[in-house]
Formats: C-alpha cells, structure tokens, sequence
C-alpha cells in the first residue's frame, strides 16, 4: 500500500501535477495564492475577505477570467498568527505567484511584506494599520483605507460635527489600534482637543466593565471607540449599563450591521466614519451586498468589500499592462485611479497612491433604531 | 466607592463562572488524574448546542435543557469512553496531549458547523439595573452569580451531604481501598465526568450572554479556570471555587486601578508568588508521592 503510493506521487511528481507551480506553467491559469485568518481570532476577517473574493474570482472566471486566462486561488490559512502567516508567504513565494492576495491582520502583513518586497511579488492586503504603507514598500496596496487616511475624517467630525474639547480614547492593545490609537491623538493634538482618557484594552478581551468606569469618570465630550468587532460590541453592552451619555464615536469597527447586531440594541446613537460599508448609498455596492447574501448567506462585513475590491483591482491593472509581470503591476497600480465605468467591479472610484494606500469616497453613519443609517457622503480626501 | 462595588460585584460574577469551569478541572483531576485541557472547548461547546436547539424551533428553557443533556452526554459520556479510558492507560502526558487535540477539534467543529462569527446568546434575566450604594449593577450579573452560587451549593450538598457523594470522594481520596470497601469505583468516576458535563453546560449558559456564542471562547475560559484551579489548590473544590472568584476580582480591580494594558499579568503574579509561597494553592493540601 505504502510502496503503491510511493509510486503515485513519483508519478505525479514526474508530471508536475503536484507542484502549485503547475497551476502557474498552464497558459490557461494565473496563480494568485490567498493568505488569509481562517482559523483562530481573525477567523471572521478572513472568512469575510475570502468570500468576497471568490465571489469576484467567479464572477471574472465565469467570463473568460483575466486576459484569457482563469485565476487560481488556492487558500493559505495563517490561523491568525504572524508567524505562520510568514512562513505561507515564504510557501507561495517559492512557487512564484502573480500576486499575494492577503492577509488581514496588520501584524501578520508587518512581518510579511519585507518577504514580498524582496521578491518583487505585489501584495494586496486587508490591513489598515498606517506603518503598513509607511515603509517604502512598493509592493503593498490597500483597498481600504489606511488610518492615516481615516483619523483626519474622524478627527474633523469629532471637532466641527461633535464641537468637542475633550475626547477619550478606548482602543485595543494590537497593531491595528495601537497604529488607530497614535494617528487619533496625533489628529487631535493637531485639532487642540484635549484626550483626557487613553485606555487600552486586550483582543479578545470580555469584560469592559474596569474599562467604562475609567472612561465614564473622565467625562469627556466624546468617547472614541477604536476595538475590533465583538470587542466593540461587548464594550457598548457596559457603556449602555453604565450609563454613558458622551457621544461614542468610531470607525468601521463600531457602526457595522455585525456589532449593531451583537450589541442589541445598545449601538443605537453610535456615530462615526465609515470607509467601506454595504450600506453605503451607492447602488453597485447595494447589488454586490446582494449578491454576496445570496451566495454565502450572511451579511459582507467591510472585509468582504475589501477582498472583492482586491480582486478586481488586480484585473484592471493587469488588462491595462495587457501582460502578466508582477514588477510591472507595482509601477502600474500607484498613481491610478480607477472608476466604475472603467471597471463595474471595482464599485466606486478608487485612487491609489505612490505608497499604495487607497483614496475615495467615504461615509459618515449613524445608528439609529438597530440599522446603520448613512448622514453624509465625503469626498476623496484628495478632492 | 459607586465605581469599586460596580468593579467587585462584576468581578464577582465573572470569577463565579470561572469557578463552576475551575470545579470541573479539580473533580476530573482528582478521581482520575485527567488534566482537561479541552475544558474551555467543553464550556464554548454547550452554547452552541443551544443556538441549534434555538433554531430548530426550541424555546430559550427547552434549549437550555438540552444544551445541558447533550453536554452531559457528549462532554461526559463520550469524552471518558472515547478518549480517558483509551489513553489514561497510557499515563498522564499522552491523555494531556489528547485533550489539547480535542480542544483544536471542537474549536474548528463549532467553526465550520456553526459560525465563525460570534453569536447573540440569550440572558437569563432582562438586562436592567439595580442601584446599589450609588452604583449601578445590572441584573444580569446579579443572576449570574445567584445561578453560579445556587450550582456551587447544590455540588457541595451532593458531594458531602449523600452516600453517593461521599462514595465519590472516598474514591478521589484512596480509589483502591473505596474498591475494597466495595464502593464501584468506576462508576463514581463516571459520575464526576457527566458532573463535570454538567457544570460547563451551566458555565456556559451564564458565560455567553458575557462573552457571546464564539468558537474561540475557550481559548480564554480555559486558561482562566486552569489558572484559578492551580491558585486556589488543584486537589480542593473549594479552592477551586476561591481560585475563581479571586481572578475575576482581581481582574477588574487591577484593570481599573493599577493598569488596564498589564491587567492580562497580573493572575500570572499571583500564580507565581502561589507557587512560589505555597505550591498546593491556597486551599489545597500537599499530596506525597513515593516512587
């Protein structure tokens, strides 16, 4: 038995098969390996991210594929760990991929992106962490909004819309909040309004009950929530028990259908900016949320958005080169912007910078009765 | 003063579900030196168990019960005849390193059986508050911990208030001497692994509401009731109990006092200075071993 599988893969190693660069020698297939947090805390970033994904890899395979030829995706599960998630860059890389779809976690894309940079191999990644995009890299690009591109939104709204002098910070004690965290106070330093309160709380954490009795006794004008999703969600539990009155502001993280849904009902008056949202007042994003619902049936979180963005954004890039050359796509993609008549796909018009970080529309929410409700649309920061 | 007896009465809380997950380490432990450390999966599981009950059309009460029995069933009953009895002949490490595989599988199970997103869980009681010297405490704690008291008692009552519960501690004590006292010393073991079924199932159903219905819950869970086990003494329920309740106090005073970014530490200091001060835990008592 053991001897005749021996065989098999000698086999199919003398033919190639069961090599992934196989997938890349075919003429007929791009190999564009996806790194992603399927397992482990992240495991609802990257699951969303992944949908997103496939939905729009079946979409362009279904119509051809990009330049004639099908993307193949294979999924690399980092289990929501850097270390790992290195160790399955270093894995693609040494089958030479196109590009490297992922990760998500900002930490996991820190450590990935020198390995990715010495091997010319463009990278498109979930993570918004502002270091990201602040290392010279040339070879990294967002299709969400990095935090130095965020914060100043928020940073205005919290000063013309809120009129506060005072603000407290919760944010959580990871790369994505503490790079949150430090672009926020920057911003409000600049804006001279007082952070009377920092306090950092765990990934994971369950209790906030310490954490409100500390913001709550700093009687801030604003309180600005910067946590993941069900920390977010947990944290306004104990805010609605203690009874904050601040106005509790965020980010993406604070005013998704996901944490309004796991709050229940205490996320009502949460206010904030929103980069990436299905309930964005755009009818390609209205049908892509349908889509996705029909397809995976849950609602697409900002990740999903992100990981269909991605997809696209690789396409338009390569159908403009007309060629497949992972250095040439780097040179391609900074500088471009690309609107939805050029590319239905890619939803709004996206600009992407000399650092590879994304400019476009974003969005001012509110929630109001359990739903985000969109109050203002703002323009690209570089308009 | 408002803000400290907010802080305790929901440490308090907290700590006595730690404590009922904590008992359940110290009961397996001591009657057949299995070390669970798939005891955070057996409390993240049971929650799950609910929601599919839920959503086939069961009542929040109806659910509950049979979270409880198939937890009893699964986490008791399979768990000793598929993976103790097999392995613990063995020794302790291989039955150790079987549990951690059993935590990873029933964390992806729940994952993609379930959801990898977290899921509302019910609450015993409507969330209101009650004022209290000032402060404000939810109903929600004060049910929690009126459940985990009342669960507390009942295992007290049963282990030292019947014959069946003192046959239990004789074989926890000396398993051969209860054999020759004509106690059936493999059924009162069996009987500690469906309580302990039972005792996540309820740690669970007061856990969730908290923390919500999510595959990576015991990731936390258990290394917090590991800890309060090892601090309170391993070989004692009640230090068990005590192990618990000073970690979810502790928790949200120091969070709130000292620092919230090193508030993850300090168990670790008290588990050290424990080990260090008195290896048994507070609680427990020395156990002699000869070779």
């Amino acid at each position: 038995m053991l001897r005749s599988g021996l065989y098999v893969s000698l086999v199919a190693a003398a033919l190639g098969v069961a090599s992934p660069a196989f997938a890349q020698s075919t003429p007929t297939s791009v190999y564009i390996p996806a790194i992603l947090e399927l397992s482990g805390p992240g495991a609802v970033s990257g699951t969303n991210f992944r949908d997103g994904m496939l939905l729009a890899i079946d979409e362009i395979n279904a119509k051809g594929g990009i330049l004639g030829r099908k993307i193949d995706t294979p999924l690399l599960d980092t289990q929501s760990d850097a270390s790992i998630s290195r160790a399955q860059v270093q894995k693609v890389l040494d089958n030479k991929p196109y590009v490297i779809l992922g990760p998500v976690f900002s930490g996991s894309v820190l450590v990935d992106m020198a390995l990715t940079q010495k091997a010319e191999i463009p990278e498109i990644v979930g993570g918004e962490a502002a270091a990201i995009t602040q290392k010279n890299n040339p070879y990294v690009f967002r299709t969400s909004f990095g935090q130095q591109f965020s914060m100043p939104k928020i940073a205005n709204y919290i000063r013309d819309g809120i009129k506060a002098k005072t603000v407290a910070v919760l944010w959580v004690n990871n790369d994505f909040g503490k790079g949150g965290r430090d672009n926020f106070i920057k911003e409000m330093a600049s804006r001279n309004i007082k952070v009377v309160a920092d306090v950092s709380t765990e990934s994971g954490q369950a209790d906030f009950s310490a954490d409100v009795v500390k913001i709550k006794a700093a009687n801030a004008d604003a309180i600005f929530v910067y946590t993941n999703e069900e920390e977010s969600a947990r944290f306004l539990r104990e805010a609605k028990k203690q009874g904050i009155k601040s106005p509790l502001i965020g980010e993406t993280t604070l005013l998704g259908q996901k944490v309004i849904d796991l709050a229940e009902g205490a996320a009502d008056g949460v206010r904030g900016h929103v980069g990436l949202t299905v309930d964005a007042p755009n009818p390609a994003v209205k049908e892509f949320a349908e889509r996705f619902k029909k397809r995976f049936n849950y609602v697409c979180d900002h990740n999903g958005i992100k990981g269909y963005l991605a997809v696209y954004f690789i396409k338009y890039v390569t159908e403009k080169m007309g060629k497949f050359d992972s250095k040439a796509f780097a040179q391609t993609a900074h500088g471009l912007t690309i609107t939805p008549k050029q590319e239905p796909g890619i939803l709004m018009e996206a600009t992407w910078d000399q650092n590879g970080d994304i400019d476009r529309e974003s969005f001012l929410g509110e929630v109001v009765n359990g739903k985000q409700k969109i109050v203002e649309t703002l323009p690209k920061l570089g308009k | 003063m408002a803000s400290f007896v907010q802080l305790v009465v929901s440490g308090l809380a907290t700590g006595a579900i730690y404590a009922l997950i904590a008992v359940g380490f110290t009961l397996l432990w001591q009657t057949s030196q299995t070390i669970n450390f798939a005891q955070g999966e057996f409390v993240m599981l049971p929650a799950f168990f609910i929601l599919a009950s839920m959503n086939l059309g069961a009542p929040f009460w109806l659910a509950a019960l049979i979270g409880i029995a198939l937890s009893i069933l699964v986490l008791g009953l399979l768990f000793k005849l598929v993976i103790v009895d097999p392995m613990l002949k063995h020794g302790v490490l291989p039955l150790v390193i079987s549990t951690i595989a059993l935590s990873l599988f029933l964390k992806e199970s729940a994952k993609d059986f379930y959801s990898s997103q977290a899921q509302p869980f019910p609450a015993l009681v409507p969330s209101t508050d009650v004022h209290v010297f000032g402060a404000v405490v939810s109903t929600q704690s004060l049910a929690v911990l009126a459940v985990a008291i009342a669960t507390v008692v009942a295992l007290h009552l049963l282990l030292n208030k019947t014959r069946l519960g003192r046959c239990m501690q004789a074989t926890a004590q000396n398993p051969t001497l209860a054999r020759i006292l004509g106690i059936p010393v493999r059924r009162m073991v069996l009987y500690t692994f469906l309580i302990n079924g039972a005792l996540v199932a309820i740690a669970s159903i007061l856990i969730s509401p908290i923390y919500l219905a999510k595959f990576t819950n015991g990731e936390t869970l258990g290394m917090a009731a590991f800890l309060a086990a090892i601090i309170g003494g391993f070989n004692q329920v009640r230090g068990a109990i005590l192990g618990g309740v000073i970690l979810g106090v502790l928790d949200n005073l120091s969070a709130a006092y000292i620092s919230s970014q090193y508030r993850g530490a300090f168990p670790l200091l008290i588990l050290i200075a424990v080990i260090l001060l008195r290896p048994q835990g507070l609680l427990g008592r020395i156990e002699e071993r000869t070779v």
